[in-house]
């Protein structure tokens, strides 16, 4: 995983409320064996329409969409399935970070092992990045601070290990292996079918 | 000094705990039974091929598959391809990955095979004090045998792979008290709906649910099931329900369950995990169970719902104004006036045996009303050949509906079962997402009962009008 240390872009906004992972990425692009490329399925049925032609008014349609790694969403994205795709293809569509006041746990596990950030605002943060689209924010991982166009710079939350994980970019399964022993010895105790 | 009191949960959690959590480290925690299947491990199975790593414990992890294997005989049993060519090569893949690294694995014709979490409490697996995960949401289903069981993503996968492991943060307690007993004619379904309306889609995010109380304790397992299943649908990261005699009797002889003696140490074990008295929970609400009438979703998210003998509420903000359009609704409309053109009976919802033969006893006798197409899927192979012996399929085809083989089918459309563009498709099955049983299909969610008297009557129908 590469380490995410700053992330400088301009948002883009999609206001909706309990974003689920279906919208995100549809079940029928899940049958693929591999991470890549489910960045052109992204919010497909959302994006297209039943022809498969870009619908115009959808927000990551528009050309002032392109370039932005900031999506601002609305509150409790990545609800329901646990599928993983969805935070590959926001990364693959070329988002580094999700902002929003809530975020469904499962998903905002899957995005903190992909590198992909969820930054957790307060509601009128929130509220006034919803409302201004486009505008250029600067977010520090380390610090954990996204910073406004005004310099005023608004703290959130992220959790101490995968913080580490991030700005490091190292990956949670390398500190898991080293913990060998212990489960071994965890193993030993429970026997073959613990519980 | 006395052990402070303990809840259900701290007590698993605290049974798994390899390594303890601190302030910059999450716990490790064991995992005693890995269920996989096609759609969420392929690229764990890259991630460990490309690190060079073995899966640590093949005797703690079993292969099936259901999402996107095809539910017509033919296809499944007959010389037909899988219609869809990479679900084809999917369902290869999980063959090639099993064989690799020594999984045993219930393949397309295998007469264990079924909808992952309709398969584990069938064989027995699914244990009171277990910790159960799989990369599916669902998984939650588990908990309903007093076991830990949470749905995670593919990186996670392959950790559990590899080390039979995850790290996690401790999540919080949400004890649910449903009060007093569920009326006749009101199912499990209805009650977890009705839950999800009242704490919302994200209100058990950060919590592990436990659903306690009289009307709880008299559910019978697959009705526990149900509950715990739809965990997920409120947020929650998993729910959990007491083991008691009724977990145990449905355990005891099923394939895997313990046997003689350590089915008695077991059981003495197991009546150990009940939350202590006293036990603190981070949050609690009391559900009045008598008050409740059969439910149905009307909106795109499974707390959109309303009381089968109301109505679309009157108004609402804007994410209701998009989810009715999507709908085709009105506000203020009664929910009985909605037509009804697809119904669907199945998923690890509401696809066990129980569930059919509560859909075939409304149906008994009865025709699909005009233009009405219903597919009735099993949840495993066993609920099917259990069914059968019953004939109830004979209920479901004399009616008009189709009988298929298992799998997860038309909840989510990943084998090509489909609801048409606009199509109101009533289901058993737990979430009523925009496009999830096919692009612009329009789902209602309901239990099997109301599912069958809403296919005869063509629109949706309070099941207690047959009863």
């Amino acid at each position: 995983m590469a380490a995410v240390t700053r992330i400088r872009s301009r948002t883009v906004s999609l206001p909706a409320t309990n974003i689920d992972t279906d919208q995100i990425i549809p079940a029928r692009f899940l049958t693929a064996t591999s991470k890549a490329g489910f960045g052109k399925h992204l919010f497909a049925d959302w994006r297209y329409d039943p022809q498969g032609n870009p619908r115009p008014d959808f927000v990551l349609n528009r050309p002032e969409a392109a370039g932005c790694r900031i999506l601002v969403a609305g509150r409790n994205i990545g609800c329901g399935s646990s599928r993983e795709h969805a935070p590959w293809a926001l990364q693959d569509f070329g988002f580094d970070a999700v902002v929003s006041t809530e975020f469904a746990d499962i998903f905002r596990t899957n995005c903190l092992k992909n590198g992909l950030l969820p930054v957790l605002l307060d509601e009128s943060t929130h509220e006034w990045l919803l409302a201004h689209p486009g505008v250029e924010v600067d977010i520090d991982v380390e610090h954990t601070t996204l910073t406004l166009p005004d310099g005023a710079a608004v703290g959130f939350p992220v959790e101490a290990f995968a913080k580490y994980c991030l700005v490091n970019g190292v990956d949670e399964l390398g500190f898991l292996l080293s913990k060998d022993a212990a489960i071994s010895r965890y193993e030993q105790n429970h026997g073959k079918v613990p519980g | 000094m006395a052990t402070p009191p303990k809840t259900m949960f701290e007590k698993v959690w605290d049974a798994h705990v390899v390594v303890p959590e601190t302030p910059d480290t999450p716990a490790v925690l064991f995992i005693d039974l890995h269920l996989t299947h096609e759609v969420t491990t392929p690229q764990a199975y890259t991630e460990l091929r490309n690190r060079g790593l073995k899966l640590r414990r093949p005797d703690l992890t079993l292969a099936t598959m259901d999402h996107s294997t095809p539910t017509r005989t033919e296809q499944v049993f007959g010389g037909a391809p899988i219609a869809v060519d990479s679900a084809a090569k999917q369902v290869r893949q999980l063959e090639i990955n099993a064989r690799e690294f020594g999984v045993e694995l219930f393949d397309l014709r295998d007469a264990r095979r079924g909808i992952v979490h309709i398969i584990g409490p069938e064989l027995g697996i699914t244990q009171p004090g277990k910790t159960i995960v799989c990369g599916d949401s669902h998984t939650s289903t588990h908990g309903a045998f007093g076991a830990l069981a949470f749905g995670i993503g593919t990186t996670e996968v392959g950790h559990v792979l590899a080390t039979q492991c995850l790290l996690q943060r401790k999540p919080k307690t949400f004890a649910i008290n449903v009060i007093d007993d569920l009326p006749k004619g009101v199912t499990a379904k209805d009650l977890i709906l009705a839950i999800i309306g009242r704490i919302g889609v994200s209100g058990g995010t950060g919590h592990v649910l436990e659903y306690r109380g009289r009307a709880i304790e008299k559910l019978s397992m697959d009705e526990r099931m149900t509950i715990c299943n739809m965990s997920i649908e409120a947020g929650a990261r998993a729910g959990m329900i007491a083991p008691d005699a009724t977990t145990f009797e449905y355990l005891k002889n099923t394939p895997r369950a313990p046997r003689g003696a350590d089915w008695d140490a077991a059981v003495a074990r197991w009546s150990r995990l009940p939350t202590d008295a006293g036990a603190f929970f981070d949050r609690s609400v009391d559900i009045d169970a008598a008050s409740l009438v059969p439910m149905v979703t009307y909106g795109t998210h499974p707390g959109m719902v309303a009381p089968i003998t109301g109505s679309v509420p009157a108004s609402g903000d804007a994410v209701f104004e998009k989810a009715l359009k999507y709908m085709g609704l009105e506000a203020g409309e009664p929910i009985g006036n909605v037509p009804v053109n697809n119904v669907f009976v199945g998923s690890c919802t509401n696809g066990r045996l129980s569930d059919l033969r509560n859909a075939a006893n409304v149906l008994r006798g009865h025709k699909l009303a005009q233009g009405v197409k219903m597919l009735v899927v099993p949840g495993s192979q066993s609920v099917k050949r259990a069914a059968e012996a019953e004939g109830l399929d004979k209920i479901f085809t004399a009616a008009g509906a189709e009988w298929r083989e298992s799998g997860c089918s038309m909840c989510l459309g990943m084998n090509g079962d489909l609801v048409p563009a606009g199509h109101y498709s009533i289901s058993t099955s737990n979430r009523n997402f925009e496009g999830r049983q096919g692009v612009g299909a329009r789902t209602l969610l309901a239990s099997p009962q109301t599912a069958a008297a809403s296919a005869i009557r063509g629109r949706v129908t309070d099941p207690r009008e047959f009863s």
